[in-house]
């Protein structure tokens, strides 16, 4: 069973936001997209300052079999990418919606939310890819 | 019919289990009205001894004429075990080693020709292999905008001392993606890229300097300024080098300060005949760091269930049956039969064995130009150490020249003057570790005599 | 049929076999005085010698024969590849390719010392233009992915020398070859998906929606990927042409319809021909190819130089003094020359006739083994259909109730002496197995490769866990492919 926490946001194309204490947010790739790609062997994310408008490529997840854009779910500047990840992608594996987040951005407006999937909405999409 | 075994009595069993009258049925799916009848324009069949007789025939109108030709492929010695290994079944009728259980043969000898070509170039990484030096040249430069992270400008610096047709494949494949390619020119005291034209593109946003070692005129560039200029320009270098040479001259990895960050070359002098211009290889190696931006097939050693070690394809994300649309490159079939030749024949060169090779090459060179120059009428072009290939500059047109030097058996080189009309009469030379001093001898004759017969002005 | 690991073969890399001091003497030249290398700078020179091994000629002949006998081969056995025409190589394309004059020929001699061998591409060049219905061919490009690039650069180049410069987009049916939209993107421009039906064949209303003002054209396989020919062709002709778009045709198949459908005749107005499929030069283990590309009139000027002309008896190079608006040179001399010549003696021996056979015995062995393996019980992808000259099969009920996939079948199927057919490809077919058995198989191989399935399928449903951890007889085990993309080992290091 798939895992899809209550305190998120999300899109259709299987990426998450976490609104951090400071005003930041996080960006990862949910636990049905993590399990689709299977073991990662490689995470590239994006360098610290890249503006990115909502729907920009901005990381690739790659496994044996198969490789997958992330798409910028917010508009905003990045600030950090999990640095963590060049040594060890299978934290995206383990722990999608922890330790293996992607990258953290400032977002460029603060309703940016709105746009975005509630966690019930995007089980309804899962359930629709009959996943 | 020939190479279909099946007899009357299986066809008609096998129709049967189909539940069809006769094969044409099996064609009911396709419109009538698209279908043909028969191919007309084909010849009757031939049997092998009919076809063995027309090919021979063929063949002995070519000849084998004495070869001062180069520019970009080169006559080598090719040991018997290249080729009696190189066509076992085993690895000329293989395909693409996706099975790697079934396939180890041909992924352990990649990974053992990666070996070689890295440590050949002083680079890290290697793949399997691309179509020829040309086109390995043109997916270097889209590697290297790939790779170049700051750099948007899609402008590749290529010298005017790369091989022709590698600036000319480069532009008609990389082109297309809006890559521009811009000359620079060369000294004409020397044959090497001039310096003082660098000047002009310092400051500027340029993703990559394309330089060629030994280069067209086969002079030796001033490499490590070349790479060191352009590092400082923040420009990856990508370094277009005869494989030969790199037992005999610094390789790319280790030129300037940093070393060039991507080399790429022809394969063929290691152990693959001319054979009119292929199959060949290209070969290309580089830096761990961009390992991801690399086109084509790479091998890994890994283990299997039990622990025991093993080879396979790694890195597929990259290529085309996997990302498609966003891979690397669209390149699928590579060289790999001659990637096999290849690792066959740096194993027997070893080496001493190559650096033999290398040196052997450089002074039949230097004995074939001594001896062309002592002729009137004949000097060298450029002022500047070389490998095994020389421009010579001739006193009369050099078309004439040539077609009476074939008559006497020997291809005096290749004639400049579409590619460098700025040189005037100028013909390029090479001599290798095949070319004896009696054929020298003979081609210096040759030329002695044809200079004495064809009119300065024709 | 477990393996006694004493009995499996491996060999050491060549480089543990070499000694210090050891070397093939006698294929090295004689030694040179270190004074005749005296005018390169030391600066220029190489400092320290590179990893090549020191063995002797028995040790690299032993070592490479022994790496040989690690690889399944047509030579060797069975290889239902689909997708790969993997039909007998004849031997004699190799020895008279190999002819000393052949081989030792420069790429840049004159003409006038290349005659016969002009001859031969020329001939080449004439017969492929029969069997395909197209007006032009050129040889020049060394595989299937490069006579695709050729073929949309072609499109490409004929859009805009009409001032058409909108036309960027090629639509590629979503079961299309992966080199087909990695070829767009090469070409700079955009890649449209189209859907096919549940019987294999294009979506014709989904193709009028995505075509238009900026379709380039569109690439087809036919018969498709899917192992089916693609029954309204003409209407998807139509549609393409209305929206002024050219078509592209991926000879990867045309194995399957050699003298029996052209695709000239098709409609199409640029290819490309896998010499190494559907003409027989080997597989190489990778390469080389040979993806020559066939044209109709309008894109005659474009084809990639040189090409070769006749005047009389005298054959000659076409090149950009002949050919101005031609897409360019796409190799540094003129392509895999000797992969043409063994091309070319393929065709001479097969004659017209031979040609038809081709596409009618590809064609009834496949659909012989498909009729065979479904009266076992295996699924059919696309059961309504004839089967081209491959079928595919799909898994899905086995792996939903046996959880046994397509790739455990494949590597089963390893043990039993058969190369695995194309496994997940098509991406679209869940589990899927794509089998091409070519014409050079006869009854009773397939008959045995049916024998094999049904252990198989036999197996899976009373000892799945032994299915799994096939293959059992190979020289390695299944290999752990996450390992080697993590931590790559992609050059062999001495010992520290």
């Amino acid at each position: 069973m798939t895992q899809v926490p209550g305190d998120l946001r999300f899109t259709k194309t299987h990426e998450w936001v976490r609104q951090l204490d400071n005003g930041m947010v996080e960006i990862g790739i949910s636990d049905h997209a993590q399990h689709a790609l299977g073991d990662l062997v490689f995470v590239e994310v994006p360098e610290d300052g890249r503006e990115l408008a909502v729907g920009d490529a901005c990381a690739v997840v790659e496994s044996v079999k198969a490789a997958s854009d992330v798409y910028a779910p917010v508009a905003g500047t990045v600030v950090a990418g999990n640095p963590a990840l060049a040594a060890a992608p299978e934290l995206v594996n383990q722990d999608c919606y922890g330790a293996g987040w992607l990258m953290r951005l400032q977002p460029a407006n603060k309703d940016y939310a709105a746009s975005l999937l509630a966690p019930t909405d995007y089980e309804s999409v899962l359930a629709a890819e009959g996943g | 019919m020939p190479f279909i075994p099946h007899t009357e009595a299986e066809v008609r069993d096998m129709l049967a289990t189909i539940g069809v009258p006769a094969i044409d049925n099996l064609f009911d799916e396709i419109p009538r009205n698209l279908r043909c009848d028969g191919l007309p324009g084909i010849p009757a069949a031939l049997n092998e001894q009919e076809i063995g007789r027309l090919m021979s025939e063929r063949a002995a109108r070519d000849g084998r004429p004495i070869c001062l030709l180069g520019a970009g492929a080169y006559e080598h010695h090719i040991p018997s075990a290249v080729w009696a290994i190189t066509t076992r079944g085993e690895f000329y009728s293989a395909y693409t080693p996706y099975q790697a259980e079934a396939s180890q043969g041909t992924l352990q000898s990649i990974y053992e020709y990666q070996t070689m070509m890295a440590s050949l170039t002083g680079l890290e990484v290697s793949n399997a292999t691309l179509y020829d030096g040309a086109s390995a040249v043109a997916e270097a430069a889209l590697m290297a905008v790939r790779a170049h992270r700051r750099s948007r400008s899609l402008r590749i610096l290529i010298a005017r001392t790369v091989h022709p047709h590698y600036r000319k494949v480069a532009i008609s494949t990389a082109g297309n993606q809006g890559l521009r390619f811009e000359e620079l020119p060369f000294e004409r005291g020397t044959g090497i890229t001039d310096a003082a034209a660098l000047q002009a593109y310092e400051g500027q946003d340029i993703t990559a300097l394309v330089i060629q070692q030994p280069n067209f005129f086969g002079a030796l560039e001033d490499v490590d300024a070349l790479t060191d200029w352009a590092h400082a320009n923040n420009m990856l270098v990508i370094a277009v080098v005869n494989p030969t040479s790199l037992a005999l001259l610094k390789p790319p990895g280790q030129w300037g300060a940093k070393g060039a960050d991507i080399a790429v070359g022809e394969g063929q002098p290691l152990g693959v005949p001319l054979s009119s211009g292929g199959p060949y290889f290209g070969f290309m190696t580089s830096r761990m760091e961009y390992v991801r931006q690399m086109p084509g097939r790479i091998v890994g050693r890994t283990v299997d269930l039990n622990g025991r070690e093993g080879f396979t394809l790694t890195l597929q994300a990259r290529e085309q049956h996997i990302r498609r649309g966003k891979a690397t490159s669209n390149i699928c079939t590579n060289q790999g039969l001659l990637m096999t030749a290849a690792t066959i024949y740096l194993s027997l060169m070893g080496p001493q064995g190559l650096a033999r090779v290398a040196a052997a090459c450089h002074a039949r060179s230097a004995e074939l130009v001594d001896r062309l120059t002592a002729i009137k009428g004949v000097r060298l072009a450029f002022n500047r150490p070389r490998f095994h290939e020389a421009v010579l500059l001739l006193d009369r047109p050099v078309q004439p020249v040539l077609q009476a030097l074939q008559s006497a058996g020997v291809l005096g080189g290749f004639d400049l003057a579409t590619d460098y009309p700025e040189l005037g009469a100028a013909l390029l030379v090479c001599a290798t570790e095949t070319r004896t001093s009696a054929d020298i001898e003979r081609c210096a004759a040759a030329f002695a005599n044809v200079l004495r017969q064809v009119k300065h002005a024709s | 049929m477990q393996a006694d690991p004493s009995k499996v073969k491996t060999e050491p890399v060549i480089f543990r076999h070499s000694r210090p001091g050891r070397g093939a003497f006698g294929q090295w030249p004689a030694a040179v005085p270190e004074a005749a290398l005296a005018d390169i700078p030391a600066a220029l020179r190489r400092q320290s010698a590179p990893c090549l091994p020191e063995v002797s000629e028995l040790d690299v002949v032993r070592h490479f024969t022994r790496l040989s006998q690690l690889n399944f081969s047509i030579d060797t056995h069975f290889y239902p590849l689909g997708s790969c025409t993997m039909k007998y190589n004849p031997k004699a394309c190799n020895q008279y390719a190999m002819l000393p004059e052949f081989t030792g020929r420069h790429p840049l001699a004159p003409e006038s010392q290349g005659q016969g061998f002009l001859a031969c591409m020329h001939e080449l060049q004439e017969m492929l233009k029969e069997v395909t219905g197209m007006r032009g061919v050129s040889l020049n490009p060394m595989a299937g992915a490069h006579g695709e690039f050729a073929g949309v650069a072609m499109i490409r180049a004929y859009h805009r020398a009409r001032g058409d410069l909108r036309r960027n987009e090629i639509i590629v049916p979503e079961a299309a070859h992966g080199t087909n939209p990695a070829t767009a993107t090469m070409c700079g421009c955009t890649v449209r998906e189209v859907p096919v039906d549940a019987h294999g064949d294009v979506v014709l209303d989904e193709l009028r929606k995505a075509v238009g003002p900026n379709t380039a054209g569109i690439m087809l396989t036919n018969p498709s990927t899917l192992g089916v020919f693609e029954r309204r062709i003409e209407d998807v002709e139509r549609i393409v042409r209305d929206a002024g778009g050219l078509l592209y045709y991926d000879g990867a198949n045309l194995n399957a319809i050699l003298g029996k459908v052209r695709p000239g005749d098709m409609g199409f107005d640029v290819m490309h021909m896998n010499l190494h499929k559907t003409f027989s030069t080997p597989h190489g283990g990778g390469g080389p190819g040979a993806g020559a590309v066939g044209v109709a009139e309008r894109l005659l000027p474009f084809m990639p130089i040189p090409v070769v002309g006749r005047d009389g008896d005298n054959y000659r190079w076409l090149g950009e003094k002949d050919l101005p608006q031609s897409i360019g040179r796409l190799s540094a001399f003129a392509g895999n020359a000797g992969v043409l010549l063994r091309a070319y003696v393929y065709m001479r021996m097969l004659g017209r006739e031979g040609m038809q056979r081709v596409g009618e015995y590809s064609t009834l062995n496949a659909n012989y083994l498909f009729k065979r393996l479904q009266s076992i019980g295996f699924d059919a992808a696309y059961p309504d259909r004839r089967a081209s000259h491959e079928f595919i099969l799909t898994l899905r009920r086995q792996a939903r109730d046996l959880g046994v996939t397509a790739m455990d079948v494949a590597k089963r199927l390893l043990d039993y002496g058969f190369h695995a057919p194309t496994t997940y490809f098509p991406l679209l077919v869940p589990e899927c197995l794509l089998i091409e058995p070519t014409e050079t198989e006869s009854k009773e191989a397939l008959d045995g490769f049916v024998d094999a399935m049904a252990a198989i399928l036999h197996e899976a449903a009373t000892d799945a866990e032994q299915l799994k951890g096939a293959p059992y007889t190979m020289p390695v085990r299944r290999l752990d492919d996450v390992r080697a993309a993590k931590h790559l080992d992609l050059t062999w290091k001495p010992a520290a």
